[in-house]
């Protein structure tokens, strides 16, 4: 009994402390006026992080919004409300598909390439190397990646949801006969830009947030050997797609979940 | 070096696509217009049943939407819906004092909105006045009752 209680508290201790240096960590990594040499390394960064995930985030993007126009057709033309459709996909890809989505897709693309980077550069002891020559990693190495995530996923969110309203315009409009007036009308009357796009965005942001820490700080942990990479890229993309879920179930909650 | 510019261009195309996928969304999706906001002004109606009315519900004039639904609330004097309208401020004082309030139903399935329709009284509502006459929603299951109320009647 004792022992299970000595091991419960280890584990919560051990929690709390990695917690705190992940903190710790994200503050000193994100703090900071960045140099004009900073600006060229997050200029890099945003293009492997940023323009790179782009295509797989637009084709995604593309194909759940024709699969919602598809669905969503199925199922309001019974009710002779096909009208709505519009309103219908716009409102589920702002507010709910368009932040997660892009965002799992982006812990896969991008975190799990982010943690096995820096893991490799601290098996390779480039990261203890630097710090030798005088430089600090995080400021070179962390905080660019993380600015970088810290930006890309709105925008990559963004382009998921006009590609996705593109997509079911094409599957319900063109496709299935919806009125072009009605699709565009209801959509209009319905979506609030800072209800419906704001909190999208804010959802975004929160994501991009907490899938670049997860996915840098993975990497500056781990243990530099092979399976430790391996560990960590795994738990990248675990951790982040779980914090991804249940964080969206707590800010819909907040942002949609007063039923006045 | 002329990789680098390769990337410099495409992160600014990123950036730029996706400020304009913004502006997409704000205009062509949620409708925003670059009109500066109108003034307004409130008008009070009781209702007996708003049905399925909520804030930020159209008010329309001859089918023309002139406002919004500002709050519903209960009014705790008549134990009734107390509906502040926020109306265009072109309407103030023009609005008869006979004016018709009636919550009304967009389609057989669609929101419900407020119809304003005028009477012909002298006087005119002005800011903060209240509509005498109003229509509650009409409640399908009342309806319904009513109908069948009546059948047996017969």
């Amino acid at each position: 009994m004792t022992a299970w209680l000595i091991r419960l508290g280890r584990n919560t201790l051990d929690g709390v402390e990695a917690l705190g240096q992940a903190g710790i960590f994200l503050a000193q990594s994100v703090i900071g006026w960045p140099s004009r040499e900073g600006l060229r390394l997050w200029l890099r960064q945003m293009h492997f992080v940023g323009v790179m995930s782009l295509a797989i985030v637009l084709v995604s993007g593309l194909f759940i919004g024709m699969v919602l126009a598809l669905q969503g057709y199925t199922i309001l033309v019974d009710f002779g409300a096909a009208d709505a459709l519009g309103q219908m996909v716009a409102l589920s890809l702002l507010r709910e598909l368009a932040p997660v989505v892009a965002a799992l897709l982006f812990a896969g693309r991008a975190g799990s390439a982010l943690t096995a980077e820096i893991g490799l550069m601290k098996a390779t002891e480039q990261l203890s190397s630097m710090e030798m020559i005088g430089v600090d990693p995080l400021r070179r190495v962390v905080a660019p990646r993380l600015w970088a995530g810290f930006v890309s996923l709105p925008l990559l969110t963004i382009g998921f949801s006009v590609v996705g309203i593109w997509g079911g315009q094409l599957v319900g409009v063109d496709w299935l006969g919806v009125f072009e007036g009605s699709y565009w009308g209801n959509m209009q009357a319905s979506v609030n830009f800072i209800d419906d796009v704001g909190n999208g965005l804010v959802k975004s942001l929160v994501f991009a947030l907490v899938v670049t820490w997860i996915a840098v700080y993975q990497g500056y942990a781990l243990i530099p050997t092979s399976e430790g990479i391996s560990r960590a890229t795994t738990r990248t993309v675990v951790y982040s797609s779980l914090a991804v879920l249940g964080l969206d179930f707590i800010l819909t909650a907040v942002m949609f979940g007063n039923f006045a | 070096m002329k990789r680098s510019k390769w990337m410099e261009l495409g992160v600014g195309l990123f950036m730029l696509a996706g400020v304009l996928g913004l502006v997409f969304l704000g205009l062509r999706v949620s409708g925003l217009s670059f009109e500066a906001p109108q003034n307004t002004f409130q008008l009070e109606a009781n209702f007996g049943n708003t049905g399925g009315l909520k804030p930020r519900s159209r008010v329309t004039m001859a089918g023309v939407t002139v406002g919004r639904v500002q709050s519903i609330s209960l009014d705790t004097e008549w134990l009734d819906a107390r509906v502040v309208l926020s109306l265009n401020a072109d309407l103030e004082n023009k609005l008869p004092e006979d004016t018709t309030a009636a919550i009304l139903t967009s389609g057989l399935l669609g929101e419900q909105y407020i119809g304003l329709s005028v009477g012909g009284a002298p006087d005119m509502l002005a800011d903060g006045d209240r509509i005498r006459d109003t229509q509650s929603a009409l409640v399908l299951e009342e309806l319904i009752q009513q109908f069948i109320s009546q059948a047996i009647e017969d």
